[in-house]
């Protein structure tokens, strides 16, 4: 009689890398990783607090759930998706680090992104640096009869924000209104150049999304549902993204 | 918005360097490269991951160019590689401008430092703002002579009608060419 064959461990318990699977289509094919080193090879992340994306990948794979989640290298992965664009099967990655992200406590994540976030939640702008509706239009306003009265060739410019009915609708980083405002003003002289029918939103104006980056999901929604709806309310046709 | 079931109806989402190349082939926008024909300026252009890679893809990276090369001349544009979808990242999205681990961020970019090096070109047009933020950093960090600078600041530029104050991000060699309303300077 031979010796009975060695089981290994019991029932295996539910990893981080199994509860992410359930949430992403197809599993994110977290399963199919054949530690070909493609992800690692062409990430500019590599090496970064001794991790790497297949490295991340095979520690999730194995169960270290404590090391992937509390690693400081998911907030340098900018979640490019470089990793999944080379990848032979098309391994989701980047989700991976964004669930990371996420079990982290809010109030643990990187200050500077829980600012940014909760900035954009203060109001119906959406803004990461805080602008308040009232705010946006005063600079833009200002800054328009400004460079109609300097300028003449443009003294019938305009910068809607809020017109029913534009064609398009258009969202501004947060940047210029705040501190350099003359930095839009090419921008509007192209779209005047061309006669194209135009707006801004009073409500989710912001062109930022840092209530992603923290992996703040309801707060991410709640600022793409906004900025969505205000296109939608106006009637326009096409929802611009000038970044 | 696929993630959050928000329904878009028929709101149409696009990036607008789709529509600059469309309106610059209907002749609705007339750009040209005119004002860098003996200068020769040599720019690249970064690819924002968000939108060419984990958006549109390479249609989009090639409108892109489309309206690069129709302001800079097409003999002064030179691509980094890799490119388009295959671009590596600048460093400056996913939120790290703003996560506080400076370090990382530049070792993080330092390979697209080394690609735009490579091409040595005077200019990387970023017509994200993140990447903006990151290149322009990358270039005072690494103390490069390259300057950042946005896509529709050289698209005004082209058409005569950047003034003296919309060019905070230019170089000296650019500070003077095309001046719309040079009176502006002593007055703002």
């Amino acid at each position: 009689m031979g010796e009975a064959a060695i089981k290994l461990g019991g029932k295996k318990e539910s990893t981080f890398m199994d509860k992410v699977k359930e949430i992403l289509p197809d599993g994110g094919n977290l399963n199919l990783c054949l530690t070909c080193g493609a992800c690692s090879s062409g990430c500019p992340a590599t090496g970064l607090e001794g991790m790497d994306p297949r490295k991340f990948l095979r520690m999730a794979a194995l169960g270290l759930d404590e090391e992937i989640t509390s690693t400081p290298w998911v907030w340098h992965c900018t979640m490019c998706q470089r990793c999944i664009y080379v990848c032979p099967m098309k391994i989701d990655i980047p989700r991976l680090v964004y669930y990371a992200r996420q079990s982290w406590p809010r109030e643990e994540r990187p200050k500077g992104l829980i600012n940014s976030c909760d900035m954009a939640l203060r109001n119906d702008s959406c803004s990461a640096m805080g602008a308040s509706p009232d705010d946006f239009s005063f600079v833009v306003e200002d800054l328009l009869d400004e460079y109609r009265e300097a300028q003449p060739e443009f003294k019938d410019m305009d910068a809607p924000i809020d017109k029913e009915g534009a064609e398009f609708f258009l969202n501004q980083n947060s940047r210029e209104p705040v501190t350099e405002p003359d930095e839009m003003v090419p921008l509007w002289k192209i779209l005047h150049s061309a006669g194209i029918n135009w707006t801004y939103g009073s409500k989710g104006w912001g062109g930022e999304n840092y209530c992603m980056f923290l992996a703040d999901d309801e707060a991410w929604k709640n600022t793409v549902a906004m900025s969505i709806n205000q296109a939608k309310s106006l009637g326009c046709k096409t929802y611009l993204n000038t970044e | 918005m696929r993630k959050f079931g928000i329904d878009t109806d028929d709101l149409e989402i696009a990036s607008i360097y789709q529509y600059y190349a469309k309106w610059i082939r209907e002749g609705r926008l007339v750009v040209n490269s005119d004002w860098n024909k003996e200068r020769r300026i040599k720019f690249t252009v970064q690819d924002p991951c968000q939108i060419i890679r984990k958006s549109y893809g390479d249609p989009v990276a090639d409108d892109l160019r489309f309206v690069v090369k129709s302001i800079v001349g097409e003999e002064n544009f030179i691509d980094m590689t890799p490119n388009k979808s295959n671009n590596f990242c600048c460093g400056g999205g996913g939120g790290t401008l703003q996560a506080g681990y400076h370090e990382q961020r530049r070792e993080f970019g330092r390979i697209k430092h080394e690609q735009i090096v490579a091409t040595d070109a005077d200019y990387c047009i970023t017509a994200c703002h993140n990447c903006h933020a990151q290149v322009h950093d990358l270039s005072e960090f690494y103390e490069a002579k390259y300057h950042a600078v946005h896509l529709w600041t050289l698209m005004a530029l082209s058409m005569g009608i950047l003034g003296p104050n919309e060019r905070e991000y230019l170089g000296e060699d650019l500070q003077e060419v095309n001046v719309f309303h040079p009176e502006q300077a002593e007055m703002m």
